[in-house]
């Protein structure tokens, strides 16, 4: 109940900068758009109560400028979907969220990216400690070739989260519980994970990410390779899991985004175009591009 | 337009299934050319090989049996005394008893003929025999004594007895007592422990491959345990760590012109470095190691990066992702799956490094030694320099040792390799 005042509040806050700050987008927000020359941020980037802070993030591969000057916040307890035609950028910016950028050769990210106070591109940052903070699920179910129990043992193992042989079993237990695949394999925990279905494996991989207890999780296209029926499992997953943690996921399909976030970023080119709830980024964009995305003009 | 252009008689098919049936007969005939080729290709290499094997086991086989001559000999205690044990003259108690068998010969020209019929290496039979029991002197015992070589290749046919005396290497009078000898059931062809238990020796009944054998041994072991560790890490390093840039770039360009480089400049860089600057010592299996460990670590080196780059990247996303470090990465997950592909370089690299026998010459891995090594750094020769030796020896008796030291050169191998493959099987995953 505490999330959900909350985040009728921060659609309020919305609302309100709409209405009130909002000179370029004309009198009557509803039927005059920003133009689509202008690529500056349209809508409230900020949240009242951020998990991370994204301020004038810029990534460029070698030459190539990847990211311009985005600056978004993830909010607490809130599903943040990011959409946007193909090559527009968000993958790689839900890639700065952990560092995994930084094993891409010529990657380089400038501007800040602000987890609990710190940059986390500052120099005496560890990825190691970060990427247990914010877990990755990816486009592609990659789960690891050992067993169903070891692909989830394996977080908490490295980073001695569990005691002893108990609490890992009870975490491998409770991973896969919130990932709603413990009564689909807790007869054949020793099976290879990778003999499962794809929508298992997939869950199989969120398991492994929620095992290590993150704060934030990010999720690259998670059901891009999966079936309908699948995708309905995992999107009712995302918003159980949201009450536990942040979550940032990028979507290619618009209806997934409007139906596990609250509030949806559009990216164009490298540039966010727009930020929003996602009820009104949906209904009554502020932005042409975005308008033009979502009538399905492109992209 | 088609109005204009009158239809000829045969007019060319318009529809897309006439023009691929047309041309179908065509493809299916080039298809099965094609396979012909392969199968001409595959069926060629096999009949080569087993050529090869033919040829081998066919002349090799042999050397598996020596002719041996069992003689009665009287330990006589005038000659072996007790003190005298070690040295006592055992050639007199072999001559002696031959001259009781065949006492008809008085002559001292004939006397050594029939004396040379056995190998010298009698000698330390009998030895060996009193040395382990000394309770022998006094008594007499029928004795199998190891038959010259001479003599060897005549019972195994590859003397002609009908050419002239002098053009023979064994003469009528020996030709006689010989066949007198298998007439009384004296002569037989025994299974030649020798060959399988000796170091080397300048008369060939007497020699063995077994000193080649340990030598190539030691000198494998230290190979593969430098080669295969340095040349992962290696691997693992360029492929994981490096960043990309002029530098790596340059040390792959190396790393590729020194799995090219000829197996002998290897050999001059050891004399070099490590006999005369480090001062190791000479035809030592420490040395070899070396050697072949530089020749080997190429390409083990490009088998494993191209282990590791078909990993998938997936899987280290997926570590990193939980938030592995880079090393964990490595360590839980590629290293891993890249394990079979880097075994499979490293089979290829020790199989080389056994057949190599070049770089081996430069360091002296080629003198006659007939001690069997007993660790790293005793002299040692290897199999590949052993069977260039005897094939370079003028004894007839020779001949026959160096097919069968192939044979065992190859058993070694397909030893060396079943090893390999045992292990990639147990590492490979198949999920």
């Amino acid at each position: 109940m505490l999330t959900l005042t909350r985040m009728d509040e921060t659609a309020l806050a919305h609302t309100m900068v709409e209405t009130d700050s909002k000179p370029r987008s004309g009198d009557d927000p509803g039927k005059r758009r920003v133009s689509r020359e202008i690529r500056e941020t349209v809508g409230r980037v900020t949240v009242d109560d951020p998990r991370m802070v994204c301020r004038n993030v810029n990534v460029y591969y070698g030459d190539k400028q990847a990211i311009k000057n985005v600056s978004v916040d993830i909010g607490r307890n809130e599903v943040l979907a990011m959409i946007g035609p193909s090559g527009c950028g968000k993958s790689t910016f839900i890639r700065c969220l952990n560092r995994m950028n930084d094993t891409i050769d010529g990657c380089r990210v400038t501007g800040e990216i602000i987890l609990d106070g710190t940059n986390i591109y500052d120099k005496s940052v560890d990825v190691v400690p970060l990427r247990a903070q914010v877990g990755m699920v990816f486009q592609k179910p990659n789960p690891f070739p050992k067993s169903i129990y070891e692909n989830v043992a394996y977080g908490p193992r490295i980073h001695g989260l569990a005691r002893n042989k108990a609490e890992l079993d009870e975490c491998v237990e409770t991973s896969l519980r919130k990932a709603g695949l413990w009564e689909e394999v807790k007869d054949r925990l020793d099976h290879p994970g990778t003999g499962l279905s794809g929508g298992q494996q997939q869950r199989l991989c969120i398991a492994r990410t929620i095992a290590v207890n993150p704060e934030v999780i990010l999720m690259d296209e998670p059901c891009s390779a999966l079936d309908p029926i699948a995708t309905s499992v995992i999107e009712d997953l995302i918003d159980e899991l949201r009450i536990q943690y942040s979550i940032c996921i990028v979507t290619h399909s618009m209806q997934q985004a409007a139906r596990v976030s609250q509030r949806t970023a559009y990216f164009h080119l490298g540039d966010l175009i727009e930020v929003g709830p996602t009820g009104r980024i949906f209904t009554n964009p502020s932005h042409q591009l975005t308008q033009d995305y979502i009538t399905g003009r492109f992209g | 337009m088609n109005n204009t252009l009158s239809p000829p008689a045969a007019s060319p098919p318009r529809r897309t299934i006439e023009i691929v049936n047309r041309s179908l007969k065509r493809r299916y005939r080039a298809e099965r050319r094609f396979r012909f080729y392969g199968l001409l290709a595959i069926m060629l290499s096999v009949l080569f090989l087993a050529l090869l094997f033919a040829s081998i086991v066919g002349k090799g086989y042999s050397a598996f049996w020596q002719t041996s001559i069992r003689l009665a000999i009287f330990f006589d205690p005038e000659v072996i005394k007790k003190d005298t044990l070690v040295n006592a003259d055992y050639a007199a108690l072999v001559r002696e008893s031959l001259f009781k068998r065949f006492p008809q010969v008085e002559e001292r020209q004939d006397k050594r003929q029939l004396t040379s019929m056995l190998s010298s290496g009698s000698v330390y039979r009998l030895r060996d025999m009193v040395l382990q029991d000394p309770d022998l002197v006094g008594k007499t015992a029928e004795v199998w004594l190891p038959a010259d070589d001479d003599m060897d290749m005549l019972i195994k046919g590859h003397f002609r007895r009908d050419l002239p005396e002098s053009e023979r290497r064994v003469s009528d009078k020996q030709i006689a007592w010989i066949e007198r000898l298998e007439a009384e059931g004296r002569l037989e062809r025994r299974f030649n422990t020798m060959f399988l238990t000796a170091g080397d020796s300048r008369e060939p009944e007497l020699a063995g491959i077994w000193g080649a054998v340990s030598g190539s041994f030691f000198t494998l072991v230290i190979t593969l345990v430098l080669s295969f560790p340095i040349g992962v890490a290696a691997a693992v390093y360029l492929e994981e760590f490096a960043k990309k840039n002029r530098w790596t770039d340059l040390i792959e360009v190396n790393i590729n012109n020194l799995a090219a480089v000829p197996s002998i400049v290897f050999g001059l860089l050891g004399l070099a470095v490590f006999l005369n600057f480090f001062g190791l010592p000479r035809s030592a299996p420490l040395v070899g190691g070396l050697v072949l460990t530089l020749m080997t670590l190429p390409t083990i080196i490009i088998a494993s990066r191209s282990a590791l780059t078909a990993v998938p990247p997936s899987i280290r996303e997926a570590a990193l992702g939980v938030g592995a470090s880079k090393m964990q990465m490595v360590v839980h997950h590629v290293l891993p799956l890249a394990l079979p592909g880097m075994l499979t370089g490293t089979i290829i690299g020790m199989a080389r490094a056994l057949g190599e026998s070049a770089p081996l010459l430069m360091i002296g891995m080629v003198a006659f030694i007939v001690d069997i090594p007993k660790g790293f750094t005793d002299s040692a020769t290897v199999l590949p320099v052993q069977i260039y030796l005897w094939a370079d020896s003028p004894e007839r008796a020779f001949v026959e040792r160096t097919s069968a030291a192939i044979m065992v050169l190859l058993a070694f191998l397909v030893v060396m390799n079943a090893g390999a493959i045992i292990l990639r099987k147990k590492f490979e995953r198949r999920w």
